[in-house]
């Protein structure tokens, strides 16, 4: 979010000083998170009122999830933000090497979870629970196994692209790390993306329990 | 001798218009000023586009039985007049064109916090306006601005999928000017700039951008269920599939009834500075009228049901969506009276924008009271549906936002181009426009009443004299409408004549020349005192 930077360290020219822009891309961050939470709420709200309308239906499909790939990639992601962290206290404090490193092992496990999600979206086309034509569901609750299924591949694929997007961002911010763009004075970039990316995690640590726990108490 | 001459053209000539040449100069721009007028452009495209399809509308709307156009192409033409005029006009109208343009002059700031992000929202917008031109030329779309479910997610054969996408991807430059609004009022203050110093115009635009960025996504995931259930043909929304419409409809108005306060507020935060300004007073109760914009905006969160009162919600959320809605008015009622308490016994200097103003607080007023008519669930029965909602709707959103918007266009043109328009025809376009409007609606508030439904594409014999009224209302208001494109169009061949602060107004936009420089100011203002020290005060303290 740097705009016009005269030279690589430099605020840019409509700001007053370093802090002013600091601050300004925080804020701009935060309000953009305050976005994606109304943005993913609507799906949310989606699948309160059906899971409430369907519980029985929720609780059978749930059961055709993979609980254990889905717990596997919820400690990947929860890894992913702790080299997060420890990416942005690098950068505070001026430590190149450190930041780099710890971007790597963010983007790496952030597309192991990627992959892993894969592995479970495949199993799913096998299994025929993608909704649509070709969607079979044994038992009563056939229709409303497919709510059920629509949610899950709507609110797991929009968290996939928001995962995507991380990635690209923090590749960006790695190149530009290693060609030594950040110092202790300048790192907003790295804080700013941290917090997209730990909102990215939660959302997550809300969609595991709510799409492969609804029947297990 | 003829280097001095040469230094004073080149003077006169700093400015952001003459900062670059050529198109590339204005496509790639990072300047809030020339963005705002690449919107400016972008939505006046737009309006007329709306304008010629209501034009029609009213056309076949003549007689009693269907002539000009087929019922299929009635529900099309009612429908894109309706996404082109909410979704391409009203909602960026005010916040991209005024609030890009005076946002960072008000404040005493160089640019918008994210000047890329500004430029951005505007390619956005015109991306979004590709999909719905697509649909338009492709066969139009019939499902009603609202996209109601299941209609738009099964049965309709026209164009949803292009349409809805635009309207996705627009919301997505509304997000981008509004977060970018909030952030620059938040941080980029001039020094001594505190917030009870700010003008009600920054209020408006703040309030506006925080209802922006908590509602329009909500209405953008709930396009992505629609478009989601209509491409994979599963059952998010339809009943037959096990889906609720009245899910959709919920969503839909959480956002769609805030947006409505996303096109007023604004304008009210328009009148305040001209009302001030005419009437050479300061504005009565500045406090008040900044907490009642915050009010309206986050009572305007909690009334979206009033919608549905006859759509099978249960009728105890109806009582408390009835009541919240009752609650509205008074924010609202308490911006009208200080207005007036602002206007009695001002020196008021009745030029073009405070005429604006007053066709703003009338047309405003009779729009909230019908909506009072709506919001009581007995009387809303009778009323659902019929044209007294179109009528109520049309005096908040053209009579109230529309005025805001030209009245603020009139205000600011010096400030953004250096020129001044012809006041007489600006004068007799202002009253042409309130006489149309009124012939125009007036007459649908009858026929709502009388009980003719809206959407409707034939209707009784008896419902003639009134529509015929309507529509020759329309055609006064659209010359209202053309007759500032030319006058204002034709302001640019003067001379850049008016000054620093033609008007005698205060803020800061006033203090810089017309049209400003690119970084706005040429030393970076400090500000000490009260906002709006109109001259009136002065005499007071005398
Ligand atoms: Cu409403």
């Amino acid at each position: 979010m740097s705009n016009n930077s005269d030279s690589a360290v430099g605020h840019a020219h409509h700001f007053t000083d370093m802090d002013q822009q600091r601050e300004a891309s925080t804020l701009g961050m935060w309000t953009f998170l305050v976005t994606e939470i109304m943005f993913f709420g609507g799906l949310f709200v989606a699948y309160a009122l059906y899971r409430s309308m369907y519980p029985e239906a929720f609780a059978e499909a749930s059961l055709r999830l993979n609980l254990l790939l889905g717990a596997i990639n919820t400690g990947v992601l929860i890894c992913s933000s702790l080299t997060m962290v420890l990416a942005v206290r690098d950068a505070q404090s001026g430590k190149v090497k450190g930041l780099v490193r710890y971007l790597i092992a963010t983007i790496v496990l952030g597309s192991a979870f990627l992959v892993i999600k894969a592995f479970e979206y495949s199993h799913k086309i096998h299994e025929h629970l993608i909704p649509g034509s070709s969607f079979q569901f044994a038992g009563p609750f056939g229709q409303q196994a497919e709510m059920f299924f629509s949610l899950y591949f709507m609110m797991t694929g929009l968290h996939a692209i928001h995962m995507i997007i991380g990635i690209g961002v923090l590749s960006v911010l790695l190149y530009q790390a290693k060609r030594g763009r950040f110092t202790a004075e300048y790192y907003s970039p790295i804080d700013v993306a941290g917090l997209y990316w730990h909102f990215v995690d939660v959302v997550w640590i809300y969609l595991f329990p709510l799409l492969y726990l609804v029947s297990r108490h | 001798m003829s280097n001095t001459v040469h230094h004073s053209v080149v003077d006169r000539e700093n400015d952001y218009i003459h900062a670059g040449y050529g198109l590339k100069s204005w496509l790639l721009t990072v300047d809030h000023k020339r963005i705002a007028i690449l919107y400016l452009i972008s939505i006046t495209i737009f309006f007329f586009v709306g304008g010629f399809f209501a034009f029609l509308l009213r056309l076949e709307l003549m007689t009693p039985a269907g002539d000009i156009v087929s019922a299929e192409t009635y529900n099309k033409l009612f429908t894109m007049h309706g996404v082109v005029m909410i979704f391409f006009f009203l909602i960026p109208s005010i916040p991209a064109v005024l609030g890009n343009f005076l946002v960072p002059l008000m404040i005493g700031a160089k640019d918008l916090a994210f000047p890329k992000l500004n430029l951005m929202s505007w390619y956005v917008y015109n991306i979004g306006g590709i999909f719905a031109l697509y649909a338009l030329v492709n066969g139009g779309v019939d499902t009603g601005w609202t996209f109601y479910t299941p209609y738009s997610s099964t049965y309709s054969l026209s164009n949803v999928v292009p349409v809805v996408i635009g309207a996705f991807i627009l919301g997505f430059s509304s997000i981008l000017t509004a977060l970018n609004f909030i952030v620059t009022i938040h941080k980029m203050r001039a020094p001594g700039l505190t917030w009870f110093k700010l003008p009600l115009f920054i209020w408006a635009s703040y309030a506006t951008s925080i209802i922006t960025v908590l509602a329009t996504p909500v209405i953008a995931i709930t396009l992505c269920l629609l478009l989601f259930e209509r491409l994979m043909g599963v059952g998010i929304f339809d009943p037959a599939l096990g889906g609720d419409p009245i899910l959709f409809q919920h969503l839909f108005w959480f956002y769609s009834h805030p947006a409505v306060y996303i096109m007023i507020i604004p304008s009210m935060g328009v009148i305040s500075e001209v009302v001030t300004c005419f009437a050479r007073k300061r504005i009565f109760g500045y406090k008040f009228m900044a907490y009642a914009i915050m009010a309206i905006a986050i009572f305007g969160f909690l009334v979206w049901g009033h919608h549905m009162f006859i759509s099978g919600q249960s009728v105890y959320a109806g009582f408390v969506f009835s009541a919240l809605s009752f609650m509205v008015a008074i924010p609202s009622a308490i911006k009208v009276f200080n207005w007036t308490a602002t206007l009695y016994k001002g020196h008021i200097e009745f030029r073009t924008p405070i005429l604006y103003a007053f066709g703003f607080i009338g047309l405003f007023t009779i729009g909230g009271l019908t909506g009072l008519f709506l919001a009581s669930l007995a009387t809303d029965v009778h009323l659902t549906d019929t044209y007294f909602v179109v009528a109520h709707f049309h005096y908040i959103m053209v009579g109230g936002a529309v005025m805001g918007y030209l009245g603020g266009i009139h205000f600011w043109w010096p400030k953004m181009t250096g020129r001044m328009y012809n006041e007489a025809w600006a004068k007799f376009s202002a009253l042409i426009l309130f006489v149309g409007f009124n012939l125009t609606f007036f007459p649908q508030f009858v026929l709502g009443y009388l009980g003719m439904p809206r959407r409707y594409y034939i209707y009784p014999d008896e419902f003639q004299v009134l529509n015929v009224l309507s529509t020759a209302g329309a055609t006064i208001l659209g010359l209202g409408y053309i007759i500032p494109m030319v006058y204002l169009l034709w302001s640019l061949r003067k001379e850049k004549n008016v000054g620093t602060n033609p008007w005698g107004a205060t803020g800061l936009e006033w203090t810089t020349q017309s049209p400003p420089i690119t970084h706005n100011f040429e030393k970076t203002p400090v500000v000490t005192g009260e906002p709006y020290v109109y001259q009136e005060e002065e005499k007071v303290v005398e």
